[in-house]
């Protein structure tokens, strides 16, 4: 009787493993976060440096193009001025976006709508493939072919923000494909019967209800694609030019954040300006991450009430 | 469950690398050798024949550039940091704490695309090229074409030597970077109009070498100081190094090694120097 009594006041075995799992998930998840503030935390301390140790003004920082911080210029005080880098990353960003997305929404639209099984089972695996060759592949690829075919066509040394989207471009693809099929495969099937009840045609179909109400979706899509080009490093580095200097055409070599950052952190000496300045920039990278993420929560917000 | 029971094993697999990784840094018999790109592949080969012989050591080499290299060996992080300039003219390191051993002299060669129809330039010329004041090649009698000048990256080694010695302290012209000599080689071979510079080893037949003042980038001109843009490629260690890292440097110092290896790798013996160059740039006679 005792015993029974007993058995049943302690936990069971399930009871224990049920605590047991979430221990281990609530110390991974306070170790993610930890790790997550350590992380922007360390970048902010370092990217600051520059302002408040070495006295560079935020806004020399963020207006000027004169980019020698290794260096003092001729005012007497060491050039850090990121406008150049920050300029071409945006510019890429939305140039490969631009090319992207038409595509990007026909690839989708031909895998979930004209042509499901068939779509599905030929581009499936190409856009699989392309999301797994690497980087270096993409920039040497874009070293090799696309800049001196930029050159030819434009001018110039083919170096620069057209040479740096078009790489971009194919890179940004599948992210933003695979999340615009996903938002697409999300629209109920009766907005399809309804809209061909209703005697529209399979066209009207796709363009008046599908994609409107896929729209809030497709943005998401659009926006995880900015946000993978704008941190994507290597590929870039190779077809910009890597000149800090702003932009003026598609073809005149420029520099973007990331660019400056991988072919310069290794040259630099902890805790000087040279290197403080580029964490200034990886600051820079980091905030717009920020707010891409914040986009793509109110696009979300957004999509749920007009559902 | 199954990620509950997975999840231990992944924590301890992750413990023993990082213990793993904390014990081959207190093996008294392992070197670890970072920095300077230019140098990795002497380093690397020199370091492969040294475990060959002596079964014992480990030389791990590493790239990362000069101010890695110099900075991970003042914090004592790596044993040798390689580099291609003196600890003395990179800003935030302390040169006193640091031993230096140059175990190499590389020469750096303008080089140009074929079709700019120039193959020897005048000193003022070239920095006249550098410094943006010569912006086409018909200037400097080649080809009517626009001069495309290709840098290396802000704080590279070998940009320090070529300005140091050509531009000697004049504003370079704000143009392309690249950080590395590969990519600068192919740009340069596939671009008409293009100019830039490489260290020796990278260079070969299918890239024009430009002369200065009609001086040919030679070794035997490197050793006199005839052909002025050449650096040391410098070992730094600590103080006390190691006795591995001590007999490492030693090995590359040694007489086959230098009159086998390092010639034939492109770069220029200490030992056939007939003149020594100091920190701040002089260059006096006699090999010190």
């Amino acid at each position: 009787m005792n015993n029974i009594q007993k058995r049943l006041v302690k936990p069971s075995a399930a009871t224990r493993q049920d605590r047991r799992g979430r221990i281990i998930s609530f110390v991974c998840v306070t170790f993610i976060m930890v790790l997550t503030v350590a992380i922007i935390g360390f970048i902010a301390i370092r990217g600051l440096s520059t302002f408040t140790e070495n006295h560079i003004s935020v806004w020399d920082f963020l207006t000027k193009s004169d980019w020698n911080p290794g260096q003092v210029g001729t005012n007497g005080k060491p050039e850090v001025g990121a406008l150049a880098m920050i300029v071409a990353s945006f510019a890429v960003t939305l140039l490969a976006a631009l090319f992207a997305t038409p595509f990007a929404v026909a690839v989708a639209v031909y895998m979930t709508e004209l042509a499901p099984k068939k779509g599905a089972r030929m581009l499936q695996p190409v856009i699989e493939l392309l999301v797994g060759i690497p980087s270096v592949v993409y920039g040497f690829v874009g070293l090799v072919v696309i800049v001196p075919a930029i050159r030819t066509v434009f001018g110039g040394t083919g170096f620069g923000v057209l040479a740096g989207a078009i790489v971009l471009f194919v890179m940004i693809l599948p992210t933003i494909t695979s999340l615009t099929i996903d938002s697409l495969k999300q629209v109920p099937d009766y907005y399809r019967n309804a809209s061909l009840a209703l005697g529209a045609t399979r066209w009207q179909t796709i363009y008046k209800v599908i994609l409107r109400a896929a729209l809030p979706g497709i943005m998401t899509a659009v926006v995880f694609g900015m946000a993978r080009a704008f941190g994507e490093a290597l590929a870039v580095q190779m077809v910009i030019g890597n000149a800090a200097i702003v932009p003026t055409n598609l073809v005149s070599p420029t520099s973007t954040l990331t660019s400056q950052l991988t072919s310069q952190m290794g040259d630099t000496i902890m805790g000087t300006l040279p290197n403080n300045a580029l964490w200034s920039l990886a600051l820079v990278l980091l905030l717009m991450s920020v707010i891409f993420n914040v986009l793509v929560k109110i696009i979300g917000k957004r999509g749920e009430l007009t559902k | 469950m199954r990620f509950s029971k997975l999840l231990p094993v992944g924590l301890a697999a992750v413990g023993i690398l990082l213990l793993s990784g904390c014990g081959t840094k207190n093996k008294q018999n392992a070197v670890t050798a970072v920095g300077s790109t230019a140098m990795q592949p002497l380093v690397q080969k020199a370091g492969s024949d040294f475990q060959n012989q002596h079964k014992q050591y480990t030389i791990t080499v590493q790239g990362g550039g000069s101010g890695t290299g110099l900075s991970q060996a003042e914090t004592g992080a790596v044993n040798i940091g390689n580099s291609d300039i003196f600890a003395e003219q990179k800003d935030g390191i302390h040169a006193n704490k640091l031993q230096d051993h140059k175990v190499a002299v590389v020469g750096i060669a303008p080089v140009a695309n074929e079709e700019n129809g120039v193959k020897n330039l005048t000193e003022q010329q070239l920095a006249a090229i550098f410094t943006g004041k010569i912006k086409n090649w018909k200037e400097v009698g080649g080809k009517d074409l626009p001069i495309i000048v290709i840098n290396r990256s802000q704080g590279s080694g070998t940009r320090k030597t070529f300005e140091a010695n050509v531009l000697k302290g004049k504003q370079p012209v704000k143009s392309q970077e690249q950080d590395s000599n590969g990519t600068v080689k192919k740009i340069v071979q596939n671009t008409p109009g293009t100019i830039s510079y490489l260290s020796l080893p990278y260079l070969n037949k299918q890239i024009k070498t430009l002369s200065v003042d009609g001086v040919e980038p030679t070794p035997a001109n490197i050793t006199t100081n005839k052909w002025k843009i050449w650096s040391y490629e410098h070992m730094y260690t600590a103080k006390k190094p190691s006795k591995a890292t001590r007999e490492f440097v030693n090995y590359l110092l040694s007489k086959p090694v230098q009159s086998k290896l390092v010639k034939e790798a492109g770069y220029v013996s200490v030992h056939d120097m007939k003149v020594h160059m100091t920190s701040d740039n002089r260059v006096l006679p006699g090999n010190q």
